[in-house]
């Protein structure tokens, strides 16, 4: 599919959604959680598996939380042979994902540039688009001037803070509509015939031995052959009630927006060091996410010191946004795991899988958590993508620790 | 942006602290005594619940001093804060905020 | 030159000024005291652009931040996208024209100034309106720090768009009394064109004061041209008012559609006649006051149209003024392209909307109510009570430290808002424990007169036979009525959802007129309570910010502090190229006239292997460990016993983090027996500090024991080399620098001139060495003394890149770079470094997983090119060898990859440091690192090439 750039319009919705049903009393499958993942894994599920008994439970509207507040940046470009393995599965899935779901998700394979400012962040940016080209993903080191001609915006001057050494590109790297996909993933398992139930917050379980039989929720008990935990930063809320300890960490992070803007801003930048990430979308407003606030926290909300350190990096980097008006900020609840990757597989119940600890990356694993998740349920048994994400790891040591290696925290 | 009451300088501005995690995690007695899950678990494993939490927070950028606090997650809010020396040690009564639920 | 549709006499421009403007290319006339809107209205211009999806004319539809229609692109003095006329100040040489939605950036960098303050009061009042004045002055008279701040040019608010009278004068005058007073009180902080745009916990508010600006080309360059206020208040008082809600029908977009109060401002404020034949279309009271003043300007008013049947009190004064109005009627419709021309009108009872007529006018005022503006409430976390009678939501509870007075809370009366306003100064003084002043009186207000309920009407049904789908609900987005009705026939239900299917409420004005309309809409298309569709998150900021306001003075050299050594200016003299290291600038290397990089690293390595080099090392971190239980407290931190070391004696150390991976290492120099100088990483410093604190405070409190950065209180020279001990013996000739009298890892204090010194036997690169440590102020000349001593042996300075070469060779790692937070000391080879005798330290537990014990970690090892000339690119992948020399297609099994990597002087050929999976036993083997498509053959070796044995240390 040719790249779009961006334009003052969007393709319009469909007229015919999904529905809006009571659930049942039973399901073969429950999932909680109506976000991306949940709703991906529902579509895969009906799609690849034909299981259709199948009801996601959101506690408010389908895909309001880190769905409908991310910058949307998809990428595969990871460095350990685990991670690129399940983001380049994403990232082929995306690739056919406007006609698998007969939506305009406005998938655009703009490129991603992860700039280096410092010798070590070269080494980084070299070690990884190295690993990349071997494990068959599209990467490539680029020079200064070669930053300078795929994003022309970009201060590679020498006299800036932290001069641009050089970056790392992934032609194949973009953005797309985050509400377009939840809402083609949703539609189409609507179409299922899965109930996607909203306004329905899971307050409970009811178990037997090893299994979970129920989940209750504000709606009542819904009985549940299998069940798949996809609630990203309220994970914990819902582990704890299992008695599961999952080693994760909930904390905002912030995105924010501009006003319509007239293209200026071709790919997508990112910069760990001088912290920020940026692509201009469709409608031609710039989104730009901001750093992790430090604290745990649940609120969706944020410190505006973060905006301001993320507004003087942008400016830095990018010195004709410098008029720009930054219009709306909010914040999405990120799930931190400890090596900053995901956490997904079996739980000590025989029937609940648990899917976490995404962090800033679960938007661009959308489509590949999905599938891989709805394998793994119609097989009882781990996906060979998600099997090196289970949470005996850290136990036995054996991390995929993406933070120290990867120089590119999102 | 919180105001956040370090319990020796007084209300200072959140960017002079850094965030500590869980708190009343003491390192173990005998960590070779452990099984690995068990080690596992002081390593990686913290609460993270939604609302009332015991945590650390370090005054960093003004007397360095480390203290405890409980603050809800959902509002940010500070409900109070205590030194380490406090011998009552203010947030016992959170030590385990994790619901009753225990796993197979 | 006269504007046409300038009043001829009234507001608060500067008649006696002409300001001249261009917009579209036109050059146009305006006064000092208009805005770019009021300028263009007075010009008869109210068209402003085309809407952005559908092209349909639009023009200026309210006064101030909440128009929806009036967006222009600034080109001159400098490009800014996406303002609205409605706030821009009229200066001269303003060029701008409008837009259809999106905006148009500079394409050179913006050279204003912009920078921030903090502020803390008692008191913060937002918005100096009636209730805001009235706050403010009550909160100054106790003598409270107060902190008044508004978004317009001038205090007044509401005032300025009126007529109304105070104690028996113009009420202006009482507004002018108050900021006076507020002026002659030293702890008032009175900002004018001053924003607050977020709202935070604690009290904190952000505000945007834009100053320069309306200065045009006198504005000051010295001045920031807009500041941020970051303003922490121990007690918050929103005055912010309330937006003027229109009503939706068909084709009420068109240019000459606006809203009621907005052409009361523009009379009253700039003196301008927004029209002059004027139909105004009101659900509620307020509206009649636009169309009396309106008629006494001399605008022909066709007729007031009232959606409720009773009409209002007020039907009477406006007869008597001649204006019909027509109660229990709508507007259905209009006409016009470019500008409305006729209102269609029809009556309107029990829902049901009659046959319309049309009445001719080239301005059509609407009114549908009154929105409080609850945004910075709401962004505190406050939560909305919808009120059925205004059809507005309300703050519905009240919260800590911010009480929200005046329309903003609903109060809609002249009276109640003052006296509003001062209750609610009076609640934030008595939470503060400030008594109020005695004498705190408030103004008279004439008796007003009882308004009748107000009609809450979101839409007009549609009966032009469009279906709504020209009745617009978010004029920025070209969104109606039929999107949303679409929206909810595909089966949403949730506000948010609803918003993101039609895009109301994204835009430039995020919804101040759209948002609650919309509530409005969705509830009666569900069937449902507005209370129950609730608005979507009200998120900062309340209006646009421009990012370098928010960069503030965080730009260029100040984006981060730099962080130079005492030497700085003298490595700048020498030509030296520097590397950042952290906030560090440190050298890379000193190259010499002709030289790159290679032959200077090649030249300086040299020079430390066969003669005498030396280094700045004064990034290293350093921390002063003190106290009888200092030992103790490093036995647990570092994986080697450090208690043991003698006073007088140096040893290198390993700290890992719990996880039992490398997190730093370095020297320890034993000062005292309760006294230690740890070094660290460059990089490490901070961190280093902090845990060690971290530590020491929270787990082992009862360890006596104090730490203490003293990187910035010692320099730190390695003079490095065979020839070392011949300069080091020669500046500091009190010394014995024999290896008998000055082993190796061991340190002496001395002096040099009276200052005291500090010299250490520890080598970085395997040769002999000395590091001199001095206090920065002489750093200088004890760096020439060093070098002139060493002029005899060519003493080379040399950078961190020659560094790296020289402990690379040694097979020494770099934290950060040859190792990443998944290595170990026993990866690294350092098992040694490791006490076996220690019960425990901190990720001793951690070396015991399962993880740690697999044969295939990986390990450092050395590489050597087979070729003996390829440089491997550090960050190259290392593979198993492949016998046909070709790669095989992905995914191709990886075994490590290069962390370091040189030319060798000392070994005459490039090699290399790597992370290899089961390193140490394919020592010897040869693999492959891929290097630009092509198989380079590469020996595994162990990790120290040069001078295995360590007998050059010694010299």
């Amino acid at each position: 599919m040719s790249p779009r750039t961006p334009g003052a319009d969007l393709p319009e919705h469909p007229d015919a959604l999904w529905r809006s049903p009571e659930p049942k009393r039973s399901y073969d499958v429950v999932i909680v959680g109506g976000g991306g993942h949940g709703l991906a894994t529902a579509h895969y599920l009906a799609k690849n598996h034909g299981i259709t008994n199948v009801a996601v439970l959101e506690k408010g509207w389908l895909a309001g939380g880190n769905m409908a507040r991310n910058t949307t940046i998809i990428r595969s470009n990871y460095l350990w042979d685990e991670s690129s393995a399940i983001y380049e599965h994403a990232l082929k899935l995306w690739e056919g994902l406007e006609e698998d779901l007969g939506y305009p998700i406005l998938f655009s394979q703009r490129g991603v540039l992860n700039l280096a400012h410092t010798l070590q962040d070269v080494r980084d940016s070299v070690r990884r688009v190295e690993a990349n080209k071997l494990n068959g993903v599209d990467a490539e080191w680029v020079e200064p001037d070669e930053v300078r001609k795929i994003c022309p915006v970009v201060n590679t001057s020498s006299d800036i803070r932290y001069p641009v050494l050089g970056a790392t590109y992934q032609p194949r790297a973009g953005i797309a509509k985050h509400d377009y996909v939840a809402w083609g993933f949703a539609r189409r398992a609507d179409e299922a015939g899965i109930d996607l139930v909203q306004d329905c917050e899971v307050t409970g379980f009811t178990t037997d031995g090893n299994r979970v039989t129920g989940v209750q929720t504000t709606r009542g008990t819904i009985g549940a052959g299998t069940v798949a935990l996809c609630a990203a930063g309220h994970t914990s809320v819902l582990t704890d009630v299992l008695g599961i300890r999952v080693p994760i960490q909930s904390h905002p992070l912030q995105a924010l927006v501009s006003e319509l803007l007239e293209p200026v801003h071709p790919t997508v930048v990112m910069s760990n060091a001088v912290h920020v990430y940026v692509s201009q979308a469709h409608k031609g407003e710039l989104v730009m996410g901001a750093g992790v606030d430090s604290y745990n926290g649940y609120g969706q909300r944020g410190a505006f010191h973060i905006i301001e350190r993320q507004m003087a990096a942008a400016v830095e980097l990018f010195p004709v946004f410098a008029r720009a008006h930054l219009l709306r900020t909010w914040a999405g609840i990120v799930d931190v795991s400890p090596d900053a990757s995901p956490i997904v597989g079996r739980t000590p119940y025989d029937n609940v899988y648990l899917n976490c600890g995404w962090g800033t990356g679960g938007f661009k694993a959308t489509p590949g958590i999905g599938s891989a998740l709805a394998h793994t349920i119609a097989h009882d048994e781990p996906h060979p993508f998600v099997a090196p994400f289970a949470l005996d790891r850290f136990v036995t040591g054996a991390l995929v620790d993406e933070h120290g290696a990867a120089a590119v925290a999102h | 942006m919180q105001l956040i009451a370090c319990p020796w300088c007084g209300p200072r501005e959140e960017v002079e602290f850094s965030y500590g995690g869980q708190a009343h995690v003491p390192y173990p007695d005998s960590p070779a005594e452990l099984s690995d899950e068990e080690w596992a678990h002081y390593v990686f494993f913290r609460d993270n619940p939604k609302g009332r939490f015991a945590e650390r927070w370090n005054h960093s950028a003004g007397c360095r001093r480390w203290f405890n606090a409980i603050r809800d997650t959902t509002t940010y809010r500070f409900e109070r804060v205590y030194r380490l020396d406090d011998p009552k040690r203010g947030g016992t009564e959170l030590a385990s905020s994790r619901k009753e639920g225990t796993a197979p | 030159m006269t504007s046409p549709f300038r009043a001829p006499e009234g507001g608060r421009i500067d008649r006696a000024g002409t300001v001249e403007f261009t917009f579209d290319g036109q050059v146009l006339t305006g006064h000092p005291g208009d805005t770019l809107a009021s300028a263009l209205l007075a010009n008869g211009r109210h068209q402003v652009a085309t809407s952005i999806k559908l092209g349909r004319p639009r023009g200026i539809a309210a006064a101030w931040a909440e128009d929806p229609g009036g967006l222009v692109q600034i080109e001159e003095p400098f490009p800014e996208p996406m303002l609205l006329a409605t706030t821009v100040e009229l200066h001269d040489g303003l060029a701008a024209h409008g837009l259809p939605g999106q905006g148009r950036l500079a394409d050179v960098p913006d050279s204003a100034r912009y920078d921030a303050v903090h502020h803390h009061v008692d008191v913060l009042v937002v918005g100096a309106g009636p209730a805001g004045l009235a706050a403010a002055l009550t909160a100054a008279r106790a003598g409270a720090r107060v902190a008044l701040v508004d978004e317009q040019s001038e205090a007044g608010g509401s005032l300025l768009s009126g007529t109304e009278r105070l104690d028996d004068a113009p009420a202006l005058d009482w507004a002018a009394d108050a900021v006076a007073e507020l002026a002659g009180s030293p702890e008032v902080l009175h900002l004018q064109r001053t924003t607050a745009f977020g709202s935070y916990d604690d009290g904190f508010v952000l505000a945007l004061e834009r100053r320069t600006d309306h200065l045009g080309a006198a504005a000051p360059k010295h001045v920031s041209r807009q500041r941020v206020w970051r303003i922490r208040a121990r007690s918050i008082v929103l005055a912010t008012g309330a937006h003027e809600r229109p009503v939706v029908f068909a084709d009420n977009d068109r240019p000459g559609i606006m809203l009621a109060g907005a052409a009361r401002t523009f009379l009253h404020r700039y003196g301008v006649l927004p029209g002059r034949e004027a139909v105004v279309f009101t659900t509620n009271d307020s509206a009649y006051d636009a169309a009396l003043d309106l008629r006494r300007a001399g605008v022909r008013v066709q007729a007031v149209v009232d959606a409720r049947p009773e009409g209002s009190p007020r039907r009477e004064e406006c007869e008597h003024a001649g204006i019909r109005v027509l109660s229990g009627a709508v507007v259905t419709g209009t006409q016009g392209v470019e500008r409305v021309t006729h209102a269609l009108v029809a009556p309107f009872a029990d829902g049901a909307v009659g046959p319309s007529s049309a009445i001719a006018c080239d301005l059509l005022l609407v009114s549908g109510g009154w929105n409080p503006a609850v945004h910075l409430f709401s962004q505190a976390r406050g939560r909305l009570r919808y009120d059925e009678v205004l059809g507005a939501f309300l703050p519905g509870e009240a919260l800590d430290g911010l009480t929200v007075t005046g329309s903003a809370a609903g109060v809609f009366d002249l009276a109640g808002c003052l006296a509003d306003g001062q209750r609610g100064a009076r609640a934030a003084l008595t939470a503060l424990a400030i008594a109020p002043a005695g004498e705190d009186r408030l103004p008279a207000t004439p008796d007003p007169v009882v308004p009748t309920a107000p009609l809450v009407l979101w839409r007009v049904p549609d009966t032009s036979g469009a279906d709504g789908s020209t009745s617009f609900v978010d004029l920025q987005r070209d969104a109606t009525v039929a999107d949303i009705a679409r929206a909810v026939g595909a089966g949403l239900r949730s506000i948010e959802h609803i918003k993101r299917y039609t895009t109301i409420g994204t835009a430039h004005d995020q919804g101040k007129t759209s948002g609650v309309l919309t509530s409005g809409i969705v509830a009666e298309l569900l069937g449902i309570p507005v209370q129950a569709t609730g608005t979507t998150t009200f998120r900062p900021p309340y209006t646009p910010v421009a990012f370098a306001a928010l960069a503030g003075r965080d730009r260029g050299r100040l984006f981060d502090p730099e962080r130079v050594t005492a030497l700085h200016e003298w490595h700048v003299a020498a030509g030296a190229v520097f590397e950042d290291v952290g906030q560090w600038k440190r050298p890379r290397y000193y190259p010499q006239p002709g030289e790159d990089m290679q032959t200077a690293v090649l030249r300086e390595c040299a020079a430390a292997r066969t003669g005498v080099g030396i280094l700045d090392g004064s990034t290293l971190g350093k921390i002063d460990v003190q106290g009888p239980d200092a030992a103790v407290l490093l036995d647990r931190l570092y994986t080697n016993l450090i208690s043991s070391l003698k006073v007088g004696s140096v040893r290198y150390g390993v700290m890992c983090g719990v996880d039992g991976m490398v997190i730093d290492d370095g020297t320890v120099l034993r000062l005292a027996e309760d006294r230690f100088l740890v070094l660290t990483t460059t990089g490490g410093a901070a961190k280093i500090l902090d845990w060690m604190e971290e530590w020491a405070q929270t787990e082992w409190p009862d360890l006596r024991v104090h730490c203490t950065s003293v990187t910035e209180q010692w320099v730190t020279f390695p003079v490095v080399g065979p020839r070392s001990r011949d300069v080091v013996g020669a500046v500091f000739p009190g010394v014995d620098v024999s290896n008998e009298a000055f082993p190796f890892m061991t340190w002496r204090d001395t002096t040099l001139d009276g200052v005291p010194v500090r010299l250490a036997r520890i080598s970085f690169s395997g040769e002999l060495a000395f590091e001199v440590y001095v206090n920065p102020w002489y750093a200088v000349a004890v760096w020439q003394r060093l070098l002139d001593a060493g002029r005899p042996y060519g003493i080379t300075p040399y950078g961190t890149e020659t560094m790296h070469v020289l402990r690379a060779e040694k097979g020494y790692p770099i934290v950060g770079q040859d190792t990443d937070g998944t290595v170990s000391p026993h990866d690294l080879g350092m098992a040694w470094a490791v006490s076996k005798k220690k019960p425990d330290f901190v990720g001793k537990r951690s070396f015991a997983r399962p993880a740690n014990a697999d044969p295939l970690r990986k390990q450092l090892v050395g590489l050597l090119p087979v070729d003996r000339e390829t440089v491997l690119p550090e960050g190259s992948q290392v593979i198993d060898f492949l016998a046909d020399g070709q790669l095989p297609p992905p995914p191709v099994p990886m075994l490590g990859h290069v962390t370091s990597s040189y030319r060798s002087a000392e070994l005459a050929r490039p090699f290399a440091l790597a992370l290899v999976k089961g390193g140490r036993e394919r020592i010897g083997d040869t693999v492959h690192v891929p290097v630009n498509g092509t198989l380079v053959p590469v020996e595994v070796t162990g990790s120290v090439l040069v001078d295995p044995e360590g007998a050059r240390r010694d010299g």
